[in-house]
């Protein structure tokens, strides 16, 4: 009796699996032959995190061998063009928005919409805009991170001043701290991008996201009364002293003392900068956060929080596999276990994820899921096309030091977005 | 006679024209490179500066529109050019100073080999190290410099490197520092063939001081003046590495030269625009090609003296 049943079954069982393979496809562990990753994940804790990635997956599937090669971030933000054309690998990071846009536009990047049309990919929808050119999309995010303004809570509370809501608040507080003998904000703008921050964050409060992303597109002249508004309100703080002197001689990890030893009490910056005020000796008690206050009552709240990717080479030999591994690093345990705090210690992009219970990434998580109505930008480097960045930043940058040339940069600013975006 | 003509002809054509041919024989390697690596990457260059391209993409012919952009008045380009002048005049500072320096060295006092040494020692340094060296000593507030310019009461706004009217030179001094060595080495070793008869002749005749100096101990330093004049130069157009570690082309851009912004709108971060690299680049060329035909004719016109 038994025999009989037993080979039916089996035969059933085999075929239900091999359709299920088939059905599957890449999904199951039919996977073989080698997965080509770089990654630029080169500092020491990304670094672990990309590692124990790569051999998680290739235990996952014994068929197949996973070669990971890790270049140095700065390295591969000018390697990405080689690598890409000459032998590409399957998989290599990179950023969202209009980061990704030349590989697009060259056929580098592989269209991944299909997985993006799977269902588990619902939970990554916060950041599927950020990742859609042309209607499709390229790539996948793993992580993410909040940008607002980290402050010293202990000279705030010894002066009695309160985390500000409003512009006026945040004038207000400022004036009583360069009172202090102190200086508001430490800012190092000598590679440039910091000043974008400001210029991100200044300009959504007070034109809202929708003009922001719009003058990234180059729809709205930089001459624009709405843009001199945002250099007006910026130039409040620059007249009053608020920001630390001579800060186009420094790097942003240069300007750190000055928050860390109390010559100035705030710092807009991303949250990859706490671990190094942290390890300056600023505890939890020393340093807080807050998310940028609000300038124009009228707009809602939009927040720098870069994505960093995923994506799939044009050229990849082994598609399969590749997808499965930007399913396997989107999949929310994946994205809980990398984003914690002792892995990368930022936050996860799918809605199914856990977060790290750090403070600061619990306050950004929270910030970015129920106060960020406006939008998310990616930062002004990632959302403006490359070379009107490159000329933008540098116009921020003479602003903050010279706020008396504003109508030449700006006039210079226009007559670049005249010449990019024809 | 008849048996002479019939050995020549069993003879090979490479035994034939020996003398004619081997020359080129020897050439012919490096011949082959410097076309390769040097002569068609110049009509490379100017091929792509016709063109608009990302380096990823297909060229797009657009004439000589970036010709037309860098010399109608981009900014950027007019800020490198005069910075390249900037640098092309005041590094020339480093031949009189190296030959003072020489000068001063050339006597036998205990240890002057030491002092020498001493002397030379920035040359060694690299290029990267001196420029580090120097944005540190320039720092504003801690800075080495701006303590002594306290002392005076000159106060620099921003820093040296962070005042773009000060900022190109500071980076320039910085340069100078490691050439004029360069210099000294050289006139050190002009001065060793100097004629002492020649000397004792001129002392007799009462010259000393300047006039010893200028018309009887330069004359004889022609050469090494030739070479310190062509190093300088070279030198001087190659400032790039300086600029990159000291300002990063920076503040806002009033530090670039011709080399650097070529390497910015090229290859840099957010660069890629390899057509307009290529028109600064074929620019660059142009400017230095007239120092290259410069060199190149006083050279030719030595040896055709000295036949």
């Amino acid at each position: 009796m038994h025999s009989i049943f037993k080979a039916p079954l089996a035969a059933l069982a085999a075929s239900s699996v091999s359709i299920a393979a088939a059905f599957a496809g890449s999904h199951a562990s039919s996977l073989s032959g080698e997965l080509r990753i770089i990654s630029d994940m080169s500092n020491p804790a990304p670094r672990a995190v990309m590692e124990g990635l790569a051999a998680e997956f290739d235990e996952m599937h014994p068929d197949l061998t996973v070669e990971l090669e890790i270049v140095d971030r700065e390295a591969w933000k000018t390697q990405i063009r080689n690598a890409l054309s000459a032998n590409p690998p399957d998989v290599v990071n990179w950023y969202a928005a209009n980061r990704m846009l030349p590989y697009v536009n060259a056929g580098l990047f592989m269209d991944v919409s299909d997985l993006w049309a799977e269902p588990e990919f619902e939970a990554l929808a916060s950041t599927k805009g950020a990742m859609t050119i042309d209607g499709k999309q390229w790539g996948v995010p793993y992580t993410y991170y909040q940008w607002g303004v980290y402050y010293r809570k202990d000279i705030f509370e010894e002066l009695g001043l309160q985390e500000p809501a409003t512009w006026d608040e945040e004038v207000a507080n400022c004036q009583a701290i360069l009172d202090s003998g102190r200086k508001c904000y430490t800012i190092g703008t000598k590679f440039l991008w910091t000043a974008g921050g400001w210029f991100d964050y200044v300009n959504s409060r007070t034109n809202g996201y929708d003009f922001h992303m719009a003058l990234a597109r180059g729809e709205v002249e930089w001459t624009d009364p709405r843009v001199r508004q945002t250099f007006d309100n910026w130039r409040q703080l620059i007249d009053m002293g608020a920001f630390i002197d001579d800060h186009q001689t420094y790097s942003w990890q240069e300007a750190l003392p000055f928050i860390v030893d109390g010559e100035a009490t705030a710092y807009l910056m991303g949250n990859f900068a706490v671990a190094a005020m942290r390890d300056g000796g600023l505890d939890d008690s020393k340093l807080d956060f807050y998310q940028f206050p609000v300038i124009n009552p009228d707009v809602d709240y939009a927040e720098d929080a870069p994505t960093d990717t995923f994506h799939i080479a044009s050229a990849a030999q082994n598609v399969d596999a590749a997808k499965e591994f930007l399913r396997f690093v989107t999949s929310a345990d994946v994205q809980t276990r990398i984003n914690s705090g002792d892995a990368l210690g930022q936050l996860p992009v799918n809605a199914g994820s856990s977060i790290g219970d750090d403070k600061f990434v619990q306050q950004g998580f929270e910030m970015l899921s129920n106060n960020a109505g406006g939008g998310i930008m990616q930062f002004f480097d990632r959302d403006f096309p490359a070379e009107m960045a490159s000329v933008g930043m540098e116009g921020l940058q003479e602003f903050m030091v010279f706020p008396d040339n504003l109508d030449d940069v700006l006039a210079r600013l226009e007559d670049a977005r005249q010449r990019i975006y024809q | 006679m008849g048996s002479e003509a019939a050995r020549l002809e069993r003879k090979s054509w490479y035994k034939r024209n020996e003398i004619a041919a081997t020359p080129w024989l020897f050439l012919i390697p490096g011949i082959l490179f410097f076309s390769i690596y040097v002569i068609l990457p110049i009509f490379q260059s100017f091929w792509i500066s016709l063109h608009e391209w990302d380096g990823l993409g297909e060229k797009v012919w657009v004439g000589t529109a970036n010709y037309e952009r860098l010399l109608g008045g981009d900014r950027k380009f007019e800020v490198s050019f005069w910075n390249n002048v900037r640098w092309l005049i005041l590094y020339l500072l480093a031949i009189p100073a190296g030959l003072f320096i020489a000068l001063f060295l050339n006597q036998t006092v205990r240890g002057i080999r030491f002092y020498k040494s001493m002397f030379f020692f920035p040359f060694v340094l690299s290029q990267v190290v001196v420029g580090l060296v120097f944005s540190w000593f320039y720092l504003p507030n801690d800075g080495l410099f701006d303590v002594i310019m306290g002392w005076f009461g000159v106060d620099i706004k921003g820093g040296v490197l962070g005042n773009p009217n000060t900022a190109t030179y500071g980076i320039i001094a910085a340069g100078l520092w490691p050439q004029v060595a360069y210099c000294m080495i050289l006139y050190l070793t002009g001065l060793n063939a100097v004629d002492p008869e020649q000397v004792e002749a001129a002392r007799l005749d009462g010259a000393k001081g300047w006039k010893m100096l200028w018309y009887v101990i330069l004359p004889q330093l022609k050469p090494a003046t030739f070479i310190a004049f062509v190093v300088t130069i070279i030198g001087a157009l190659r400032s790039f590495d300086f600029i990159a570690v000291m300002t990063n082309g920076g503040p806002f851009g009033s530090t670039r030269v011709l080399s650097f912004y070529m390497f910015e709108e090229s290859l840099s971060e957010f660069g890629f625009r390899m057509g307009y690299g290529a028109a600064i680049a074929v620019v660059l060329f142009l400017l230095m090609l007239g120092f290259i035909l410069y060199f190149l004719y006083s050279m030719w016109r030595d040896e055709r003296e000295a036949r």
